[in-house]
């Protein structure tokens, strides 16, 4: 059973008279605990397609199937459970919350999303902060940790739900190349450990050549001008 | 929701200088509308029951038409015995009258012997006056206050006192003409002086009932008006609604009503000005909503739009529009409960230091009035909770804001 499905999957974005369209009618299908990265100059659609398949963006036309559910006409609070249940995110500036510490912004996703039990909820944390080498971080607030250090972070908060999967958008673009070295690894591990698959966009040679499969995107469709990714 | 208060309250540390600017400012709304309350509720109350305590009493009920020529004092349109009997009847049976008292009100020559001037007078049953208004007595300002006066006794009101120099013990003789228009004169003793106050009445003299029914020649046992006063100034309009009930259908032989009913507010212009008062109060507290609507939804917005992208994180991660509002509105709430509590305690500390340092007044010729202000619990909350309503409320069309954000224009706001 595949995790992701997409036929047909278009998005076009109206500005007034201007109409872009930034994904033209893409097939592809994405395996459970895959490692997958899309690849793209600027404004190729890499990060369109991470949205759609995050929820966060509805295709306007095609079909898009995320863990086993059709997500192509899902409303807004629909959409807001369904990635509160099934998908983590990770993103360029980390995107934690200042004002709660690193436990915290780890907890937050079972605490205001999921209504995890207290105890459970904090077992969990510990867990995810011990996977990610961040076990004795947890009081500290994200202004006292680096850049690379909130990144574990981002990435314990987006696995503590057990998702199925986690998209990160240029997940390295913050970081110096041994810190991104060492996130993609940690990506990686968490993949084995938990079965996670993981979707990340780069335009990083030497991130993508981390990656197990990257599919190749140009002006909104894969490589060639197919629309069949080619791996 | 313990978890939305909790991240409101770090959200509204976070902004240390302009939570606490947005507090005062609260803070300073409650404490003006709640000092305003008590010192102007004080003051109203304090006049209403030097008017109604000392003077009218609650209720007075005339004989129709005597009102609108109360100037001229006029007797043939006293009530008759029988009327006073029927309205007794009716007041002895009503639970909320706690006492009641009959006067003849007339005009009369004040002569001292060597000078001659007019005067108003009250004729009363002193222990009915006394039960009545209770607070007559206090208006003695020169002679012996128990037992009110005798008869054969007169209380001269201070400035014909003053005017005409009549001494405590002093004979002076009281000249009146009668409804007949024959003049009948009588000796008084000068039994006190009494303090004038402000309104209709509030410079008469005082005398017993049975020598104003000598000195006119009164045979019947009709008299002017008859006040009231009751247990509870609450029941007010309730006794008021039912003596017109009672009292409204007797007519005479013409057909038309013998009675009129009035309460002290139709009596007295200082009605007028407790009107204003309330009026006043609440045009400070339309300000006061308006000081907290502005200042929270100016903070509240502010809030938005310095946390898009956070916004944009919770919605990605999946925390539903709902939460998303809750957490924005506990925050106004938060705000408004803080500004709120602080302005009760500044308030209420200062009211108990301003009865501490019994500050006094005047009011027209009435000197040195203490000021007590208090303040009824009932208005704490409900000015607590207007103010609480209306941060919540400022709150609202920013927090909708905030839950309906799309998530990707969110994330990518820099």
């Amino acid at each position: 059973m595949t995790l992701v499905t997409a036929k047909a999957l278009e998005k076009t974005y109206i500005a007034g008279d201007i109409t872009v369209r930034a994904i033209r009618g893409v097939d592809f299908v994405i395996e459970p605990a895959s490692f997958v990265s899309f690849v793209g100059p600027s404004g190729s659609g890499k990060s369109t397609l991470l949205n759609m398949i995050g929820c966060l963006d509805p295709p306007t036309s095609g079909f898009l199937e995320v863990a086993g559910q059709d997500v192509t006409h899902l409303s807004s609070k629909e959409s807001a459970r369904f990635r509160g249940e099934h998908i983590g995110f990770i993103f360029q500036d980390f995107n934690l919350i200042p004002v709660l510490t690193v436990f915290e912004n780890v907890e937050y996703p079972l605490q205001m999303v999921q209504n995890w039990p207290k105890e459970k909820r904090r077992k969990r944390v510990q867990e995810l902060l011990k996977s990610v080498g961040m076990a004795d971080q947890g009081a500290k607030y994200p202004s006292q940790i680096s850049g690379g250090q909130k990144q574990r972070v981002a990435v314990a908060r987006a696995l503590v739900t057990n998702a199925k999967l986690v998209l990160a958008d240029e997940p390295t673009a913050n970081l110096d190349s041994k810190t991104s070295n060492r996130i993609i690894e940690l990506m990686k591990d968490m993949r084995d450990e938990f079965g996670t698959t993981f979707i990340f966009s780069t335009h990083d040679p030497k991130v993508m050549k981390n990656a197990e499969t990257i599919f190749t995107l140009e002006d909104g469709r894969w490589e060639g001008g197919s629309l069949q990714p080619s791996t | 929701m313990l978890s939305i208060f909790n991240l409101a309250i770090r959200n509204l540390r976070r902004y240390k200088r302009r939570t606490l600017l947005t507090s005062v400012l609260i803070t300073l709304g409650v404490v003006a509308v709640l000092l305003f309350v008590s010192v102007s509720g004080s003051f109203k109350a304090m006049m209403i029951g030097q008017i109604t305590d000392s003077m009218l009493g609650h209720l007075q009920v005339h004989r129709k038409g005597y009102l609108a020529s109360i100037d001229s004092l006029p007797l043939d349109r006293n009530l008759k015995g029988k009327q006073v009997a029927e309205v007794k009847e009716i007041l002895e049976g009503n639970d909320a009258v706690e006492a009641y008292s009959l006067r003849i009100k007339l005009g009369a020559m004040f002569s001292n012997f060597s000078e001659t001037t007019n005067i108003r007078l009250n004729a009363v049953n002193p222990k009915q006056e006394m039960q009545t208004v209770p607070m007559l007595t206090d208006r003695i300002i020169k002679g012996k206050k128990e037992g009110l006066l005798e008869k054969g006794e007169i209380l001269v009101p201070e400035l014909i006192a003053k005017g005409m120099k009549v001494k405590i013990g002093d004979t002076i003789v009281l000249v009146a003409t009668n409804k007949d228009g024959s003049v009948n004169g009588q000796p008084f003793v000068v039994r006190g002086i009494l303090e004038g106050i402000s309104g209709p009445g509030g410079r008469d003299g005082l005398i017993h009932l049975d020598d104003a029914r000598a000195l006119l020649r009164i045979e019947d046992r009709e008299i002017s008006e008859i006040s009231i006063r009751l247990k509870s100034m609450g029941r007010m309009n309730e006794v008021f609604d039912q003596l017109k009930d009672r009292l409204g259908p007797i007519k005479d032989k013409m057909d038309k009503p013998v009675f009129e009913v009035h309460t002290w507010e139709k009596l007295s212009p200082f009605f007028n000005i407790a009107e204003m008062i309330d009026l006043m109060t609440f045009f400070i507290k339309i300000m006061l909503v308006a000081i907290v609507l502005v200042s929270i939804m100016n903070v509240m917005i502010m809030a938005v739009y310095e946390r898009i992208n956070e916004i944009g994180t919770m919605a990605a991660i999946g925390t539903v529009p709902g939460k998303i509002l809750s957490l924005f509105m506990v925050e106004g709430f938060l705000l408004g409960v803080f500004g709120t509590l602080i302005g009760v305690v500044i308030s209420l500390v200062t009211i108990a230091g301003m009865n501490t340092a019994k500050i006094s007044f005047d009011f027209g010729r009435q000197k040195g009035l203490l000021l007590s202000p208090t303040i009824a619990l009932n208005d704490v909350v409900t000015v607590a909770g207007i103010v609480i309503a209306i941060s919540v409320l400022a709150s609202l069309q920013p927090a909708w804001k905030a839950a309906r954000m799309d998530p990707i224009t969110a994330l990518r706001h820099v």
